[in-house]
C-alpha cells in the first residue's frame, strides 16, 4: 500500500536549471503511478534524525524507476542537499505514490489546460510526457508563469518535442523575458488564459499548479472566464510543502 | 511602477494530506468530497486549506475555514482529530 516506506537508490541526476535538479530514483517494489502524483521523501541522518518532504513525480511510470524534479527552497533543510549534494548511489526512503485528486487520467479524452507557475510544472509535465507516452491525441495547452528562462525547466521538451502535436505551449515570463519574446515581463492575465487557453465551451479539464498566491488567481481567473468549478483542480506548493 | 505583491496565504491545500493519512487509512481520502455542515461547501479533501506551520497539521474549509481536522505525529503516536463539522463521501468506483 501507498502509506509504507520504501527503500531508495539514487540512479541518475539531471540538471534542470540552477535551482533545480531532476533526481531518477530506483525504488524497489515500486506499483506504479498516474501522472500528477506525488511522493514523500525521507532523510535519516548517521545519528537517526530524520527529514521528510513532498515532490512531484515529474514522469510517468516506468518500472522500479521514478523521477522527481526538486525546486531548491532558500534555507531549506531537505531541498539544497537534494538539488546541490546527493550523489548516485546515495540512499532515501520514498512514501506513494500519493494523492487521487490531482491526476490525468490518461483515458480521457475530454481537452486540457495545464497552468502552472514555477516548480508547478513539475507534476504538469508528467501529464505531458504521459499524453506522448500513450501516443494520445488529447487537446492540450500549457500555460507556464515563471519569473525569467533561466529558471526555466524541460527547456529542450517542452514545446519542442516532435511527438507532441496538439500540444501548444504560452510561456508568461513575470520579470524578465528572453530578448526574442514580444511580451513584456508580468504576470499571466485572464485575457491571457483566455486568448492561449481553452475555452470554457470545450469543457476542459483545467490543472493549476504553483505557488499558492498564483493558484489562487488563476483558479480565480478561470471561474471568471465561465470553467466549471468542478473542472478546476489545483494543487498548492507551500513555502514548506510540509510533513507533520 | 511598481507592483503590489499580496501577502502569500499560509496554507497549502489538502493534498499534502495524503502521505500522513496513507499511514491511518486503506483508502486514499484526498478525491473524497466533504460538505461542510456550517457553510454547506462541497470541496474534495484535496480542496481543503491545510496549515503546516504548527504542531502537526491543521486542516480547514476552504469555504469557512472552520476546523476539519487536525493529525498530530510523535515517533510512537498518532492524533488524528476529526471534528464533527461535515461528513466525508468516499466514492468506491
Amino acid at each position: 500500500m501507498a502509506g509504507h516506506w520504501r527503500p531508495a537508490t539514487l540512479l541518475d541526476h539531471r540538471r534542470e536549471a540552477a535551482t533545480a535538479r531532476t533526481l531518477v530514483l530506483h525504488v524497489a517494489g515500486w506499483p506504479g503511478h498516474q501522472p500528477g502524483q506525488h511522493v514523500d521523501l525521507r532523510l535519516t541522518a548517521e545519528d537517526g534524525y530524520t527529514a521528510q518532504r513532498s515532490y512531484s513525480l515529474a514522469a510517468p511510470t516506468s518500472g522500479d524507476t521514478i523521477e522527481l524534479t526538486v525546486q531548491r527552497v532558500p534555507d531549506g533543510e531537505v531541498s539544497p542537499y537534494l538539488v546541490d549534494v546527493a550523489d548516485i548511489g546515495d540512499r532515501s526512503e520514498v512514501r506513494g505514490p500519493l494523492g487521487g485528486w490531482f491526476i490525468w487520467n490518461t483515458d480521457q479524452t475530454t481537452p486540457v489546460m495545464l497552468l502552472a507557475g514555477g516548480a508547478g510544472i513539475v507534476p504538469l509535465m508528467a501529464m505531458v510526457r504521459a499524453r506522448r507516452d500513450q501516443h494520445s491525441t488529447t487537446l492540450f495547452r500549457v500555460l507556464y508563469s515563471l519569473r525569467c528562462p533561466q529558471e526555466r525547466y524541460y527547456t529542450d521538451e517542452l514545446g519542442h518535442h516532435p511527438h507532441d502535436d496538439g500540444l501548444e505551449v504560452f510561456f508568461a515570463y513575470t520579470r524578465h523575458a528572453p530578448p526574442s519574446q514580444p511580451r513584456p515581463p508580468g504576470r499571466l492575465t485572464p485575457a491571457e488564459i483566455a486568448t492561449h487557453g481553452l475555452p470554457p465551451d470545450l469543457a476542459p479539464t483545467c490543472f493549476v499548479c504553483g505557488p499558492t498566491g498564483f493558484v489562487e488567481s488563476t483558479a480565480d481567473a478561470l471561474l471568471a472566464l465561465g470553467h466549471h468549478p468542478r473542472a478546476v483542480k489545483t494543487e498548492r506548493f507551500g513555502p514548506s510543502k510540509g510533513s507533520p | 511602477m511598481t507592483t503590489a505583491h499580496p501577502p502569500q496565504p499560509r496554507y497549502v491545500d489538502g493534498n499534502a494530506l495524503a502521505g500522513p493519512l496513507a499511514e491511518i487509512f486503506a483508502a486514499d481520502l484526498t478525491p473524497a468530497l466533504r460538505r461542510c455542515a456550517h457553510c454547506h461547501t462541497v470541496s474534495a479533501v484535496a480542496e481543503l486549506h491545510v496549515y503546516t506551520h504548527c504542531p502537526g497539521l491543521v486542516a480547514r474549509c476552504p469555504g469557512c475555514e472552520t476546523l476539519v481536522l487536525r493529525l498530530v505525529r510523535t515517533d510512537h503516536t498518532i492524533w488524528l482529530d476529526l471534528g464533527a463539522t461535515g461528513c466525508i463521501q468516499l466514492d468506491l468506483t
